[in-house]
């Protein structure tokens, strides 16, 4: 085995010169310091490559920015044009009506569920609470055997009280926006069709 | 003729055949309003449905609700010819019945 030198490169040293008798023997020879054990497997174990990759949020499309009204196209809320606040860190956009306009509440999107317009909304700094977190769902309360068969009497709000209070912060900040623009407010109210004659492909969003 | 407000409508004109053989797997589509090939690309990748009623009800999975309706969700795969034709494959394949039937193709997934 080829002895590679280590003790050029200024590290700890690996190995230790050793004079040896005989005359064709070369006079001395590199002995490594620690010896190799004595069992060792018959085949060597590879190590596994280094997995470089940092996530990141999906590559978002250079038509979507803070502020672009999107169409939605899929879900509840199909054809209705909202607001698109931010995209967060999981990659989906963040997109309010704003709910008071056409009740299209705080959501997350993904951007293959929307078609983005040019009109654009110039919107205030908004809240720092608005990340993915907001949208976990909370895990129900596990009963015990005594409460098991017992009626749940007091009542799971559908939405709760602080998204409600964040909803209405945020509206207060992007209507005033939307009133801003000529009739960009009814244009949120309506809702995006295809009519007979029209062909998607035919389109300028 | 206007299938829904969400989505352009599409005649299966056919499977994908040569004179003698066809591949029932692959559905050609014919897309309203497209007629060139340069046309077609809007629609690469766009979801498509065949919708079509059978005799009992059944609960919508996804709805929840006792319907009549079904669907065959597909994607429309590529260009099929110079014309404006487009290939879509289905999660299961189209039955012979749907050729000359609309089908509905989405507006997503969307690279707009």
């Amino acid at each position: 085995k080829a002895v590679v030198s280590t003790q050029s490169t200024g590290a700890a040293p690996t190995h230790k010169t050793k004079q040896v008798q005989g005359e064709k023997n070369g006079g001395s020879r590199q002995v490594p310091l620690a010896k190799k054990p004595r069992f060792y497997p018959t085949e060597d174990s590879k190590n596994p490559l280094n997995n470089r990759r940092k996530v990141k949020p999906t590559k978002l499309r250079s038509t979507i920015s803070p502020g672009s009204v999107l169409i939605l196209l899929a879900g509840v809320h199909r054809g209705k044009r909202v607001v698109c606040l931010k995209q967060l860190p999981s990659g989906l956009l963040l997109v309010t009506g704003p709910y008071k306009i056409n009740g299209v509440p705080l959501r997350r999107v993904d951007q293959a569920y929307v078609i983005a317009t040019s009109t654009k909304v110039e919107l205030p700094a908004m809240p720092e609470s608005l990340t993915d977190a907001l949208f976990k769902r909370k895990a129900k309360p596990t009963k015990n055997e005594k409460e098991m068969f017992v009626e749940n009497t007091t009542e799971e709000p559908k939405i709760s009280a602080e998204k409600i209070a964040l909803q209405k912060e945020v509206d207060a900040l992007v209507v005033p926006a939307v009133k801003k623009v000529d009739m960009l407010q009814s244009y949120l109210r309506s809702r995006f069709t295809l009519t007979k004659g029209q062909f998607p492909h035919e389109m300028k969003f | 003729a206007v299938v829904s407000t969400q989505s352009t409508g599409a005649i299966v004109t056919g499977y994908k055949r040569g004179l003698r053989n066809q591949h029932s797997s692959i559905s050609l589509l014919k897309i309203e309003g497209v007629d060139t090939k340069g046309d077609t690309e809007f629609y690469h990748g766009k979801r498509v449905a065949y919708i079509y009623r059978g005799q009992k009800a059944r609960k919508n999975k996804v709805t929840k609700r006792e319907t009549k309706l079904r669907v065959i969700w597909g994607k429309i795969r590529r260009a099929h010819g110079s014309s404006g034709l487009v290939r879509a494959s289905f999660r299961t394949n189209l039955p012979p019945k749907a050729i000359g039937a609309t089908v509905r193709v989405m507006l997503y997934p969307s690279r707009v």
